[in-house]
């Protein structure tokens, strides 16, 4: 612990950044986005193996059916976000980068887009391993931006005991709001999802983690909660990385994950507030992951909301729905800290999307993104909220001492939040060159 | 709304702080200016005219370096400028115009330029250079002149126009001239060391006596330093604790004994401690970047500092503590590794 928290009491991480926020749409109601006539959805939406198609060109799908299924464990179905005709499979752009292959539903427009495939069941009576299978079924991944299959998330290696679930409601990238509303809409799917997380996993208490940016959502949990109840809501700092899941875990309950290790390591399991408010809807209904609420925001948004998608909605449609600016400009899906660009408005709204963004940065060849030397000001080393040393990492990287950076500097307990390249005043794409050194290492030891 | 935009396509983060060099460079020479106002109203045309020389030079050769190398200007980060503003201040008012260039030109050469550039030095320029002159022209380096003589705005400083490669002419005699009132040429470290006067706490402070163009006025120091620490340009720990350290060390000896040492007070607001605290020891470049190595190096400036001044042969220490501190920063850097978040360490 650090001197300040030491002073002043506080249990929080150290380090991080206070970027400008912009949460501008946190007073705007969830709405429901139309449907688009074509929705694309591609087949790796998580994280591990992509589904495998049950579908077949030509055929007719209704709004909820299974439309793919996990290959294996580590993979999680597909469910058809509207009714209509499946009109081919093909490589689609992702956000991840490279095309993948994608469903293709032309949706028809006359359909009422009811929700015709469901499978209502007592949750009561599920045992745990119940409850994670139906996890899997449900398609659901962690929707703070991770897409991690959630129940590979909640199943608990053997050997590892956990007594904590950690709910995640920092949102604390700026520009989105979508956990925010999700937390005052839906308060009691969420603490459904809760107690669904907390039988699957066995642990005896729950802590919602927000920052105290939220306090209105912080407040209505906890008019929620009867005395006694396992559940603990815990307002944080707001401070960015906030919710990262090693830095919620040192301030929820001061643990630290050892390096290279997992959050199960100090019997922790952690859930974001999306992903559990979707598991109380869709569990009892036997339904499946078909729509995501996404903020819609940044200065060229005319009117920035929070919609409530199909997935698999191409960002073309949405851009065209609630108007945007700017000739020249960046589309960024997520939050602008660790959140992708795109390079093809055809790019869909998948599982893992929480945001879109339209930013009108200055342009890449202005001087303002002028690259100088690193002058050793140490801004980078007081903002890594990993305590890494990113200045002498980025100097070694210049160098492409790629295997020293991973042995004597740390390189692999990044997880490229970018705070580095936020703060630097030289421009140092910092984490843009650890990307680069942990991909190339991997493929050293591959 | 248009309908085909030009999609810019970036790796995150897709937000910057927005601070970027320059604007913190710029920020150090404003922090700058109203020291060299005041060293201007205390010395006259000659400090105005070492000020000019000087940076001018630090310009010019920066601007030649880069032509030498092929690369494009760096003048507009403005570090050349910080560096002859700095130089300017460390030297006497009187300082021959051609020493003073002289030493600009190694300080960037030697100092900067050889290491390539902005960043890749390991010791401040200005200091290198000041050491360069310091070994060649011993004399002229400690030639101190008296602060408000009169006629300040209207002649130079007998040396000040020293015409190249010559040796300035003694000044004994000019300065009995000129001085009316009871100041006297002599530093207060001088005064202190040779003579055993200390000089009024009071006119340190406000910068009232001899000294080097730029280092007499502890309180325009402080204020400069302040505004930038405020602004988070400035690592604030730096000077705080070389001046904390060297008033300890200080103090230690001037309980054993007082009649011998100065008081702790006037160690830290004579000579160069306040200039090179502030704004020397703390340029980011020579500084360690752990948080535990800016403390072991701003400590080091500060014991050292005083030890030279009080067992050495010179009167004032503070340019070879720092040149000292940045040599070892590398070293400090990297047995100072911060603890990594989820880092087990034995005995933990």
């Amino acid at each position: 612990m650090g001197l300040f928290n030491l002073l002043f009491g506080q249990k929080g991480f150290t380090h991080g950044i206070h970027p400008p926020y912009h949460k501008d749409t946190a007073d705007k109601p969830i709405r429901r986005l139309p449907f688009p006539p074509q929705l694309v959805l591609p087949l790796d939406q998580h994280i591990g193996k992509p589904a495998i198609p049950l579908v077949v060109k030509g055929q007719e799908v209704v709004r909820g059916e299974p439309i793919a299924k996990a290959d294996g464990n580590f993979s999680v179905p597909l469910h058809a976000p509207a009714t209509g005709r499946i009109a081919g499979i093909e490589l689609m752009p992702t956000p991840k980068g490279p095309k993948t292959n994608a469903i293709l539903i032309d949706v028809y427009e006359g359909s009422t887009q009811e929700v015709l495939w469901e499978q209502p069941r007592e949750m009561s009576e599920l045992s745990p391993q119940e409850i994670i299978q139906a996890i899997q079924d449900s398609g659901m991944v962690g929707l703070g931006g991770a897409a991690f299959p959630s129940h590979m998330k909640l199943s608990i290696p053997p050997d590892k005991q956990v007594d904590t679930l950690i709910v995640n409601g920092c949102e604390c990238e700026p520009y989105l709001t979508c956990d925010h509303r999700i937390m005052l809409e839906h308060p009691k799917a969420l603490l459904r999802g809760i107690r669904y997380a907390m039988r699957a996993t066995g642990t005896e208490k729950a802590i919602i983690g927000i920052e105290d940016n939220k306090m209105d959502a912080v407040e209505l949990l906890k008019s929620h909660l009867s005395k006694g109840s396992p559940v603990e809501v815990k307002a944080v700092e707001t401070k960015y990385p906030q919710g990262s899941e090693k830095m919620l875990i040192k301030s929820a309950l001061d643990r630290e994950v050892p390096t290279g290790g997992l959050p199960a390591d100090v019997g922790v399991v952690v859930n974001n507030v999306g992903t559990l408010a979707g598991l109380g809807d869709l569990l009892p209904k036997g339904r499946g992951l078909i729509e995501r609420v996404i903020t819609v925001a940044g200065p060229g948004i005319a009117k920035p909301a929070n919609y409530l998608v199909p997935l698999g909605t191409p960002i073309r449609y949405i851009l065209d729905y609630v108007g945007y600016e700017g000739a020249r400009t960046e589309f960024i899906l997520g939050g602008p800290m660790m959140g992708p660009a795109v390079s093809a408005l055809d790019t869909p709204i998948t599982k893992g999307t929480s945001g879109l963004l339209v930013l009108n940065e200055p342009s890449i060849e202005e001087e303002s993104h002028k690259i100088w030397p690193c002058i050793r000001c140490a801004r980078c080393v007081s903002a890594c909220p990993m305590h890494l040393n990113p200045s002498m990492l980025g100097q070694l990287a210049a160098k492409r001492k790629y295997e020293e950076m991973a042995e004597e500097y740390h390189l692999t307990d990044c997880f490229e939040c970018g705070c580095c390249s936020y703060v630097c005043p030289s421009n140092i794409p910092l984490v843009q060159y650890f990307r680069i050194a942990k991909a190339i290492n991997r493929e050293q030891a591959a | 709304m248009s309908k085909k935009p030009t999609i810019e396509l970036r790796t995150s983060p897709h937000a910057h702080a927005g601070e970027d060099v320059v604007v913190i460079m710029r920020n150090v020479v404003y922090a700058l200016l109203p020291i060299c106002a005041f060293t201007v109203w205390q010395f006259g045309i000659s400090a105005l005219a070492l000020l000019v020389v000087v940076t001018l030079t630090c310009l010019l050769s920066e601007r030649m370096f880069n032509a030498l190398s092929g690369k494009p200007s760096s003048l507009g980060d403005w570090s050349a400028t910080i560096t002859g503003l700095l130089l300017a201040m460390t030297l006497p008012p009187g300082f021959p115009l051609w020493m003073g260039a002289v030493a600009a030109f190694v300080g960037v050469a030697l100092g900067k330029a050889m290491f390539g550039g902005l960043g890749m030095n390991a010791m401040n320029p200005a200091l290198i250079g000041r050491a360069f002159v310091q070994a060649a022209f011993p004399v002229a380096i400690t030639t101190w002149t008296p602060a408000f003589f009169d006629g300040r705005f209207s002649q130079f400083i007998p040396t000040t126009l020293t015409p190249p490669f010559l040796q300035p002419p003694a000044v004994g005699d000019w300065v009995s001239e000129v001085t009316v009132d009871a100041f006297s040429g002599a530093t207060p470290l001088a005064l202190q060391k040779f003579e055993g006067v200390v000089t009024d706490h009071m006119d340190m402070l406000l910068g009232t006596t001899a000294g080097s163009a730029g280092e007499t006025s502890a309180l325009l120091i402080l204020a400069g330093g302040l505004y930038l620490a405020a602004r988070r340009m400035l690592d604030w720990r730096i000077p705080v604790l070389v001046l904390l350290s060297a008033a300890v060390t200080a103090g230690i000896f001037y309980m054993i004994d007082p009649a011998k040492y100065p008081d702790p007070l006037f160690v830290v607001l004579s000579g160069g401690l306040m200039l090179g605290a502030w704004f020397m020891a703390s340029d980011m470049v020579g500084s360690p970047v752990t948080p535990l190595g800016v403390v072991i190096y701003a400590v080091m400036i500060g014991v050292i500092t005083v030890i030279i001044r009080l067992f050495g042969g010179l009167t004032e220490g503070v340019m070879y503590a720092i040149l000292l501190g940045n040599a070892a920063t590398p070293l400090i850097d990297q047995i100072t590794q911060p603890r990594v978040f989820g880092e087990q360490r034995a005995g933990k």
